[in-house]
């Protein structure tokens, strides 16, 4: 039971909503489904066109635009301080791997203000990062692929027989392509250190089906809520288009050990392979909500409002159930929107909507 | 889990859709096909399944039921289903 919300004002990050979604509408849909919660809902942006600011279903009440994770510590909270000063928050869902570090450097001042999260330490983070996969697995019991981390493009040249071709070739935050050869793996290699920076990981290619596992971590050990998904639908960017819920033990399994070796804080998302001879490998954990968590919320599992009533330091009854073939199918389509928000948002970084209705 | 109970947590719609919650896998199938998937949720064996198809279908002379059983069993294993494993007729 969830005590009604009425006047609460929880900010989400992560509003670009293209065929690579971030997952800000997801998390703010799922926070609208909640019958008990009645609030505002306030839109982090990285840019004036980040298409969920102008989506008129998720019914934002204001928008604001905050500084690139690039930009450091300093200016987020300057601008995280003026955004409150408008409008006043209580939680703040941040959803992108690369803004974590900053949001969890300024989480007890945040909470000096009155504002709250529910988020991994730094410890957290950096255990459960691509590097150092094969450590986490070893810790909670979970089989992985081995890799090796890449420091300079003639490592792919020393791989040798221990990691053979094909090898998936990982970015630090985000991007995979799979290589056949050395040349193959060392033109991986420049591209994703232009794109995302060192460290780059080579990890074994195995071949299987895919599934993920979102899900939210009590801080404590415990489990408070998990949902696994097969993907159904590709993008042409590898990325889930539709998707079923599932109910395989083995993947709650991956994810119950996963929160006993860490104390995982917050949300997060498992990606795990099941071979051809039935083996469950953790292929990666995303620090955070992944973008269709709403399947989570349309199974049963609101997990974005589990995070809320945890970061509001609640201790919500663990979410066990859901129904297992319920369906996300993404769709595209073209929001219209006034050029006046575009300005507002170009000229002051903001958009502050009136409520419709009494 | 069971192999039995992995095939009663399998969806069946009455068109033959079937929804396998543990994979998300999904297959469509005949009218014969739900009858031996039926049969195999209620555990029957080979033997019994074929009875019962003899029972509920007209079935040519001469056609060879079990055959037909073994085939779909070992086509609805490479498709990952949980079906028993069973000797070639």
């Amino acid at each position: 039971m969830s005590l009604p919300r009425p006047s609460l004002t929880i900010a989400v990050t992560g509003l670009n909503a293209t065929d690579n979604p971030a997952p800000g509408v997801g998390v703010i849909r799922s926070l609208r489904a909640e019958p008990s919660f009645g609030g505002r809902v306030v839109g982090l942006a990285y840019d004036a066109l980040d298409s969920g600011l102008y989506s008129r279903e998720i019914g934002l009440d204001a928008g604001f635009l905050i500084p690139y994770p690039s930009q450091g510590v300093e200016a987020l909270r300057e601008r995280l301080r003026a955004v409150h000063a408008r409008t006043p928050l209580d939680v703040i869902i941040p959803t992108l791997d690369s803004e974590l570090p900053a949001f969890i450097a300024l989480e007890p001042e945040l909470r000096s203000w009155g504002v709250h999260m529910f988020l991994p330490t730094r410890d957290q983070l950096e255990l459960r990062s691509k590097a150092r996969l094969g450590e986490l697995g070893e810790r909670a019991g979970l089989e992985v692929p081995a890799q090796r981390v890449l420091s300079d493009a003639g490592d792919v040249y020393r791989l040798g027989a221990e990691l053979p071709y094909p090898l998936v070739v990982k970015g630090v935050f985000y991007g995979a392509a799979v290589v056949h050869g050395p040349d193959e793996a060392a033109a991986a290699f420049h591209a994703t250190v232009a794109r995302w920076g060192l460290p780059v990981i080579a990890q074994r290619f195995h071949a299987g089906e895919e599934y993920d596992v979102v899900a939210v971590g009590d801080g404590r050990g415990g489990m408070a809520g998990a949902v696994p998904m097969k993907k159904l639908l590709l993008s042409d960017k590898g990325k889930g288009w539709a998707g079923v819920a599932v109910k395989d033990p083995h993947l709650l399994e991956a994810a119950r050990r996963f929160f006993t070796a860490t104390s995982w804080r917050g949300p997060c998302e498992l990606e795990i392979l099941k071979t051809g001879e039935g083996r469950y490998l953790l292929i990666e954990v995303n620090p955070r909500f992944p973008a269709w968590c709403f399947l989570a919320a349309g199974a049963g599992q609101n997990l974005p409002w589990a995070v809320t009533r945890l970061a509001l330091g609640e201790q919500p009854a663990p979410l066990t159930d859901f129904k297992a073939g319920t369906l996300f199918v993404r769709i595209s389509l073209d929001q219209i929107a006034s050029i006046e928000d575009l300005q507002s948002l170009a000229t002051a970084g903001e958009l502050l909507r009136a409520r419709e209705g009494p | 889990m069971d192999t039995l109970q992995r095939l009663k947590d399998l969806a069946v719609s009455e068109s033959g859709f079937v929804f396998d919650p543990h994979s998300g896998q999904t297959f469509s199938l005949n009218e014969t096909g739900r009858a031996i998937l039926e049969a195999l949720k209620r555990g029957e064996t080979v033997e019994q399944i074929v009875t019962d198809l003899r029972q509920g279908f007209e079935v040519e002379p001469g056609a060879d039921l079990g055959r037909d059983v073994h085939e779909f069993l070992l086509l609805a294993r490479e498709q990952g289903w949980p079906v028993p494993q069973v000797e070639a007729p």
